[in-house]
This record gives C-alpha cells, sequence and structure tokens, in this order.
C-alpha cells in the first residue's frame, strides 16, 4: 500500500511539475519533451490504476508519434524564440485568476463527491485472476462498441487525408515522372511531321 | 335651373385645372369664361324670376350629417337674398373671366389661373346658395382657400407667398371666431338649418349660456363669434391687414375676390342670419362699431397711399365698413344694396386701375404716373364713372346706396349709430379725396412716367374693355334702377323675408341737412383734392414734411402690422423655432431615431473590441463561461451533495 | 493513505487548469496551444480511466481509448494547420493570426 501511495505521488508530481514546465518554458522544443515526460508520468498511473493497456498505448501512440510529429513541426518552423514570451507577465493576474478560480472550483467538487460506499475503499487494481486488461478490452471493444471502434478508425483516416491535403504543395520547376500520362502517350502527342525545305531550318 | 348655376363653374374649372395642360390656355378660358357668362345669364333670369316674381325654392341634393341631432345636408335655398347674391357674384365673375382673356394674355400658367376663378366662383355660390350654417362654412372655407391660392398666383414671387399666407391667416382667425359661432348655434339650437334656427330664434331672447367662466345672453354670443368671422373675411378693422397685402395678385383677383364678392361673404352672412342678429342688439350695436371704425380708419389710410391698387383696396375696405353700418342699425336691406353697388363700381375701379396698369406695362405706382388722360381717353373715362359713383356723385348707384346707408345711420338713434353716422360723413369727405386724388395723380397733370412707357401705353383689348363698359352703365344706373326694389317701396315684397326689413319708410324722415351731408362732403373732397394735386401741387409735399409723424402713421396703416408682427407674429415664430430646433430636432429626434441609432453605434463599437481575432481570447471567454457556468451548479443547480 | 479516486480526479483537474493556462497565459506561441490541448485531453483520459478502474466498469476505458485516437488525429491536423499558416504568413506569432479582427 505505502509503495503504491508513493508511487502515485511520484508519478503525479513530475507530471504536474512537467505539465507546468511545457507552458512555461521559452523555447518548444524543451517544451514538447517536457510533454513527453508529462505523458511518460501519466502511462505510470494508468498502471496504477489497473489499465496497463491503455498505459502502453499512451507511450506507444501518443508519445511516439504524435509528440514525435510535434517536435518534427517545431524543429521545421523556424521559429525565432528570442521574440518569444514577451507578454507572459502582462496577462498572468487575470487569467491566473480565473484558472485558479476553475481549480478550485473543480476540487472542491471532485473533493466532496461522494462515491458509492462499496467501491470507496477497494484498491483500484482488479484481480488478474480473469483475464488481462488488454484481453478485457478486447473483448468489449470487438462486440459492444464496433461501431465506435469502426468510426474511430474513420477519423483516423480522414485525419490522414485531412493533413495531407492541407500541406501537400508541389514546389515549382521539380520535375517529376507521371507514369500514367507516359503510358497514355499517343502518336499524335509525341510525333509532329513538318514539311522541311531544303537548306532552310525548322524555324 | 338653380343646380346648372351652380355646378356649371366647376365644371369649367375641373376642365381647365385637370385639361388645361392639354386643350391649351386659349379653350381653357374660352370654356370657363363661357360657362360662368352662361352662369351669368342664368342668374339674371333666376333674379327675375325669384325676386320680381316670387318663386322661392329649396333643392336638397344630398344628406350629408346624419348624426344624433345633427343633421344637415347639401342643400340650395333660393329666396331673394340668394338671388342678388348670385347677380352679384356671376356677373362679376362672369365680366372678370372675361377681362382676364385679356389682362392675363401674357402669363403662360392661365389655365390654372380661370381653374381657380371658376373654382372661386363655385366656393362663393355654394356660400350664397347655402340652406345651412355647415354648407355655409363650406363656402366660408372653399373661398379662403382660393383666395390663398389666388392671391398667391404668380408664387415665384416672396411678397405674393407672404401676402397669400397672411391673408389665410387672418381669415383663420376669424373662422375661428366662427366656427365657434355654429357650435353655439348647434348647443343652443340643436340644428344648423336656417328655418329651424329662425323659427326658435325668439323663444331664445334673454336666456343665458356659461362661455369662458361667464354667463352670457346666448343669441348675442352667438352673434359676435359669427360676426368675428365676418370681420376676418370682410377685412374690418382688427382684422384688415391681410387686404392690402391681398393686391399682390393680379388685378382681376382683386376685383372678383377683394371688391365684389368673398369680402362681401360676411356681408350677406350678416344679412342672412338678420332673425339673428335683430334678436341681439349688444351684437348689433358692435357691428355698427367695428363697421364705422372700418370706414373711417381705412378712409384715413388711403389718403396718403402711392400704390394705385392699394388706394382701391382700402376704398373697399372702407365701404364694407359701410355696409356694416347699415346691417347694425338694422337697414339690411340697405347693407345689400350697397353690397349690389359697390359690387359694381369697385369692381370697375379695379379693373380699370388694371387697365392702366396693363397700358404703362405692369406700373402701380402712382408717383410715376400721370398725364394719362390724353392717352388712354377711354380707360378714364371708365375711371370716372367709377369714381363718381364710388364718392356719390348725385344720381349714381354709389349716391343712392352710400347716402341710404348715412341716412339709416342718423336714423338709428341710438349713441353708437350717431358715432357710426358722424364717421361714416367724415370718411365720405376722405373716400371723396382720395378718389379723386387717384384720378388726378394718375390721369392729370405733367406725365410722370418713363417715355418708352408711355410710348407703349395703349388702351385695352375688347376683352378688357366690354367688362369695363358693361360695369360702368351698372355704375350708373343700377342704383336708380333697383332701388325701388331694395330699400324703397316695393321692399318687403322684394325681400320676402328673406332678410329683415323695417318697411320703407324709417329713412325718409331725417332732416334735408343729413339728406345732403354725403353729397356736401363729396364736393369737399373734390375741392381739397382738385387743390391739392392740380392747383398746387406742392402743398402735399409740404404737408408729408410738416406733419411728418402723421404722414408715417397713415402710410404705415396705423402702425397696424407693425403691432401684429410684435405682438403675434414674433413670438409665434420664436415658438416655433424653438419648438423645432430644441424639441423636434434636439431632445425628440435625439431621444428617438438619432438617439437610438447613436447609441446603437456607441454600444456596437464597444462590442466589437471584443472581437480581437485571437484564439487565446476567445479560449479565454469561454474558459470565463465554463467557470460561471460550474459556479453556478455549485451554488443554486444542485447542491453539494453531502 | 490510501490513494482513493480523489486524488486522481484532483491530479487530472491540476492537469486539466495548466492546460487551460498554456492556451491564454501563451502569447507567442502556436505550438504550445496545440499542447495545452493535449494536456487538456491528457487530464480528461485520466479522469475517464480511474472512474473506470474504480468502479469496474470498462466502458471507461474504451471510451478514455476513442479519445486518444480522437486527439492524435486532431493534433495532426492541427499541426498541418499550423505549418500551412507558417507557409502563407510566415510566422507562428498568436499575436499575429488576427483575421478574425473585427
Amino acid at each position: 500500500m505505502m509503495l503504491s501511495a508513493l508511487f502515485f505521488y511520484l508519478f503525479a508530481g513530475v507530471c504536474v511539475a512537467s505539465a507546468f514546465m511545457v507552458i512555461a518554458v521559452k523555447n518548444p522544443v524543451h517544451a514538447v519533451l517536457f510533454l513527453i515526460l508529462a505523458f511518460f508520468n501519466a502511462a505510470g498511473l494508468f498502471v496504477l490504476l489497473g489499465a496497463e493497456f491503455l498505459a502502453m498505448i499512451l507511450v506507444v501512440v501518443y508519445v511516439g508519434a504524435v509528440m514525435v510529429l510535434f517536435l518534427f513541426v517545431v524543429m521545421m518552423l523556424d521559429v525565432d524564440f528570442a521574440e518569444l514570451r514577451a507578454g507572459f507577465l502582462k496577462y498572468l493576474p487575470v487569467g491566473a485568476t480565473v484558472g485558479i478560480l476553475l481549480l478550485v472550483e473543480l476540487i472542491f467538487i471532485l473533493g466532496a463527491w461522494a462515491t458509492a460506499p462499496d467501491i470507496a475503499s477497494q484498491s483500484p487494481s482488479p484481480p488478474a485472476s480473469q483475464m488481462s486488461n488488454t484481453a478485457a478490452l478486447g473483448q468489449i471493444l470487438y462486440t459492444r462498441y464496433v461501431y465506435l471502434f469502426e468510426a474511430a478508425g474513420l477519423i483516423l483516416l480522414v485525419a490522414m487525408i485531412g493533413a495531407i491535403v492541407l500541406t501537400l504543395h508541389h514546389k515549382e520547376g521539380v520535375r517529376r515522372q507521371s507514369v500514367a500520362r507516359q503510358v497514355a502517350r499517343t502518336r499524335e502527342m509525341a510525333v509532329e511531321v513538318v514539311e522541311v525545305e531544303t537548306g532552310r531550318g525548322l524555324t | 335651373m338653380y343646380q346648372a348655376i351652380v355646378f356649371l363653374p366647376p365644371i369649367g374649372a375641373i376642365f381647365a385645372g385637370f385639361f388645361g395642360r392639354l386643350v391649351g390656355a386659349r379653350a381653357s378660358e374660352v370654356v370657363t369664361t363661357s360657362l360662368v357668362l352662361v352662369t351669368m345669364v342664368l342668374s339674371w333670369f333666376a333674379f327675375y324670376q325669384v325676386g320680381i316674381q316670387g318663386h322661392e325654392e329649396r333643392i336638397e341634393f344630398l344628406r350629408f350629417i346624419d348624426s344624433g341631432a345633427l343633421q344637415t345636408s347639401w342643400a340650395l335655398r333660393i329666396d331673394t337674398l340668394t338671388a342678388v347674391m348670385l347677380v352679384v357674384v356671376t356677373t362679376v365673375s362672369g365680366l372678370v373671366h372675361l377681362y382676364s382673356m385679356g389682362y392675363m394674355d401674357e402669363d403662360p400658367h392661365r389655365p390654372r389661373f380661370f381653374a381657380y376663378l371658376s373654382l372661386f366662383t363655385f366656393a362663393m355660390l355654394a356660400l350664397v346658395t347655402a340652406d345651412n350654417l355647415v354648407q355655409l362654412f363650406f363656402g366660408w372655407e372653399g373661398v379662403g382657400l382660393m383666395s390663398y391660392l389666388l392671391i398667391g398666383f404668380w408664387y415665384h414671387r416672396p411678397a405674393a407667398k407672404a401676402a397669400a399666407i397672411k391673408a389665410f391667416i387672418v381669415n383663420r382667425i376669424g373662422d375661428f371666431g366662427f366656427a365657434l359661432g355654429i357650435f353655439a348655434t348647434f348647443t343652443v339650437f340643436n340644428s344648423l338649418q336656417y328655418d329651424t334656427i329662425f323659427a326658435s330664434a325668439p323663444d331664445q331672447v334673454g336666456k343665458t349660456m356659461e362661455f369662458l367662466g361667464m354667463q352670457v345672453d346666448v343669441l348675442t354670443l352667438i352673434c359676435l363669434l359669427l360676426f368675428m368671422g365676418a370681420m376676418g373675411k370682410s377685412a374690418q378693422f382688427l382684422l384688415h391687414t391681410w387686404l392690402p397685402d391681398a393686391m399682390e395678385g393680379p388685378t382681376p383677383v382683386s376685383a372678383l375676390i377683394h371688391a365684389a364678392t368673398m369680402v362681401t361673404a360676411g356681408v350677406f352672412m350678416v344679412a342672412r342670419l338678420s332673425p339673428l342678429f335683430e334678436l341681439a342688439p349688444i351684437a348689433l350695436g358692435f357691428v355698427t362699431f367695428i363697421g364705422a371704425t372700418t370706414a373711417f380708419f381705412a378712409a384715413t389710410v388711403g389718403l396718403v397711399q402711392t400704390d394705385i391698387k392699394r388706394v382701391v383696396a382700402y376704398s373697399t375696405c372702407s365701404q364694407l365698413g359701410y355696409m356694416f353700418v347699415a346691417e347694425g342699425v338694422g337697414a339690411y336691406g340697405t347693407g345689400i344694396f350697397h353690397l349690389f353697388t359697390h359690387a359694381f363700381f369697385k369692381a370697375l375701379l379695379f379693373l380699370g386701375a388694371g387697365a392702366v396698369i396693363h397700358a404703362l406695362h405692369h406700373e402701380q405706382d402712382m408717383r410715376r404716373m400721370g398725364g394719362l388722360r390724353k392717352v388712354l381717353p377711354f380707360t378714364w373715362a371708365m375711371m370716372l364713372i367709377g369714381t363718381l359713383s364710388l364718392t356719390g356723385f348725385p344720381f349714381t348707384s354709389g349716391f343712392v346706396s352710400k347716402d341710404a346707408i348715412i341716412e339709416a345711420a342718423y336714423a338709428g338713434g341710438s349713441p353708437v349709430a350717431l358715432y357710426a353716422f358722424v364717421l361714416t360723413v367724415v370718411a365720405a369727405l376722405m373716400t371723396s379725396f382720395y378718389s379723386w386724388r387717384l384720378m388726378f395723380l394718375t390721369f392729370e397733370g405733367k406725365p410722370r412716367e418713363k417715355p418708352e412707357v408711355l410710348r407703349h401705353a395703349h388702351e385695352p383689348p375688347w376683352t378688357m374693355g366690354v367688362p369695363l363698359v358693361i360695369l360702368a352703365a351698372s355704375s350708373l344706373f343700377a342704383g336708380i334702377l333697383f332701388e325701388h326694389f331694395f330699400i324703397g317701396a316695393d321692399e318687403v315684397s322684394f325681400w320676402r323675408g328673406s332678410l329683415v326689413t323695417h318697411g320703407g319708410e324709417a329713412h325718409h324722415e331725417v332732416p334735408i341737412l343729413v339728406m345732403l351731408a354725403p353729397t356736401l362732403a363729396m364736393a369737399a373732397g373734390f375741392a381739397i383734392a382738385w387743390y391739392f394735386y392740380i392747383r398746387n401741387p406742392l402743398v402735399p409735399f409740404g404737408l408729408a414734411k410738416r406733419f411728418r409723424g402723421a404722414h408715417q402713421f397713415l402710410l404705415h396703416a396705423w402702425y397696424f402690422d407693425d403691432l401684429y408682427d410684435f405682438l403675434f407674429v414674433r413670438p409665434a415664430k420664436r415658438i416655433g423655432r424653438f419648438l423645432w430646433k430644441t424639441g423636434d430636432n434636439t431632445i425628440i429626434d435625439g431621444i428617438g431615431p438619432d438617439g437610438v441609432a447613436a447609441r446603437v453605434i456607441d454600444i456596437t463599437n464597444r462590442v466589437v473590441r471584443l472581437q480581437t481575432g485571437y484564439i487565446y481570447h476567445y479560449a479565454f471567454v469561454m474558459l470565463i463561461g465554463v467557470a460561471l457556468l460550474i459556479t453556478y451548479f455549485i451554488f443554486a443547480g444542485g447542491g453539494l451533495p453531502r | 493513505m490510501t490513494i482513493s479516486l480523489s486524488h486522481y480526479l484532483t491530479v487530472a483537474a491540476i492537469l486539466f487548469t495548466l492546460g487551460i493556462f498554456g492556451i491564454f497565459l501563451n502569447r507567442k506561441n502556436v505550438i504550445v496551444i496545440l499542447m495545452s490541448v493535449e494536456l487538456m485531453l491528457l487530464a480528461v483520459n485520466l479522469n475517464l480511466v480511474a472512474f473506470s478502474s474504480f468502479h469496474r466498469d470498462l466502458v471507461g476505458q474504451v471510451f478514455a481509448l476513442i479519445v486518444l485516437t480522437v486527439a492524435a488525429a486532431e493534433a495532426a491536423i492541427g499541426l498541418a494547420l499550423v505549418v500551412v499558416t507558417f507557409r502563407n504568413r510566415g510566422t507562428i506569432d498568436v499575436a499575429e493570426i488576427d483575421l478574425l479582427k473585427g
């Protein structure tokens, strides 16, 4: 028990700290890295909750793909981060007031939340005697929530197409082949017969 | 036939008014003039039939108002008084129509002019043929409107516009009293039909009603209020200021409206309602007083005027006073008789003046006239006849009627009648003076016009000449011919109750001196005028310089215009301007449309600052919303589960 | 002490708030906005999984999985948009993206 509590505080603390650093640092690359750290710790929290499949998904997909994508974009954009962070302190009072207010309210509500008596004190991790978390997830995902699953797939498809459509642009002056065009060439397109007089050129 | 009399002129008016541009000016004037001349002939026939043969009629057309006790209809009442007025109105109107064909020959808006003339004739005919007070009022207002339109005929001239408005407004003030009189009549008699009123009038003698917090005698009140309307319409003292300015209109208009017909509507009204007035001696006394004062006042002002038309205008004002004096002392027939003769000689004078103006190419200032007798002999002769009649030269029409009035005033007996007698005799002297002054200044002496104007002076064409001749004949002979009908032996059988008559005896009992007084006054006036303007022309100038104050006082018509301007016009304008600038513009517009629009713009300008375009601002706003929502749900939504 | 549901929820709340701070305290960098969104989504996921775990209902985790999917898609599109914006405007300064200003 003590150990899980210790790990909880460790993970939670680092997560919160690194989340704070995400919005506090000047350099966007640093910010992305701190975000990655936050996700790792969140994954740890997930494991503590017994959702190990989700934790791994978080690390592999989210950190591995999305955060890397972030890094790519940050490094691709030529950002002059010396000018950044200029107006941070000016708007701090108002923003902080509202934000802290919100936080207090959230905690207020959540803290006073009365969960059902029979589950409040139980350990968060379910017995592993039954199937593993992954299997359990698979069991319900592909049966009861298959439509959601398929829809999620469609969303990913649309996002992929969307990202390509948005950002694809052919640079001017780059030569490329269009195989289909090459194959579909006809005689009229390729050859031009010109009557040339003797001794004259082609012009 | 009577329907034809009343409705032929408006047909002409509609024709000229709506189709004038289509058919052209010539057709408009010919059609309207012919229709009115036909009406004139019919009226003479009617006069014979009604006045002399005695066929009275009442023709009802249409029910108008049918509301509780107020029942009026459109109807014609044809009795002797009506027939007399029909003759006056249609004759003068017809002659003026004919005259205008010549006088207005250079005017581009002739169709409109003739339409207005005919429409005016219709309104006047409606007035005199009315069977009840409502129809009378319709005609009353109609002539007021047409007067406005005709005075302001040349509406591009600011002076004409101002004069038209002035006429209308001053008339309106009188009409306000008139309307109150009609209301009072209805309150007391519960009807507006003449017959009903006249029948029950004797019962109302001595009764009183509440008015402005006082108890007043009903008949006196009614008659005084109605007379207020007559004061406005007939330009009597205090409400006279519009008549001289009305000379801005074309001369035919002055002749028709401001000499013969519209201004006599007041006289006609008092005569028509004579059964009522007879029972209200205080009102009659007031009528006499006002009439005499007007006669005197207008004559004094006419002494020094330089515009030929203004002299004649003030003369009209003065003669109207005479008519009211006659009616005030109970001699209604005499008043109407003077109306009858005055219409002819005054119209003659106006049209003659018009001929002079036309000849001198629209010169109206007598100081720039002179020596026209040899150049315009026909016009001179016409004007001479008119002047003789006006001043009361023996055996002219004016002599018969004016002397009858003066004798009636003497015979009246009451103090106010004596006052009237004195003033009318003095006014007769002054009338003679200024009339002869006009003749001498215009036609005698050395010519003061510019040579080229004199060279182009020519006698009027036949369209202007024929009316002059006819009017001249009437001015000379109408008096003698019709005297015994109007005021003489056949008086009672002539009028037959259409107005109150007292038999023919009263005015034969006056002393010989009284009978000669007006003639003596006329002679004196002639003598003085001859001395001033033929014998010794420097005298008037000297007098004017020595008595400068008096001269200015008379020249500016006793400063009434200035007085009214100070008392009424300027405050009214100030109030109007204040209400417009401050009340309307600032307050109402400020709070209403402009204010609302400006506030909307203000607010939107402020609201628009929310649209900054920055995403984080929008996110921030969303956050605030969420925070508020949560706060709401904490405290109000569900409470905290404990 | 026993780590109860409230602890997890509190952590999620803090993460959420930090994400919100990131959106409007940051004035200069569009990327940080996107990252703040990711943080908020993470907080939501944490919430879902915590509830799922404490109520022994796997639906929460299914939901969290779907949310994860959508978050990934959204991040991809968002970054694509950032790239295009940078290409067209030459800057990713938030303060200069104000075409909606009116």
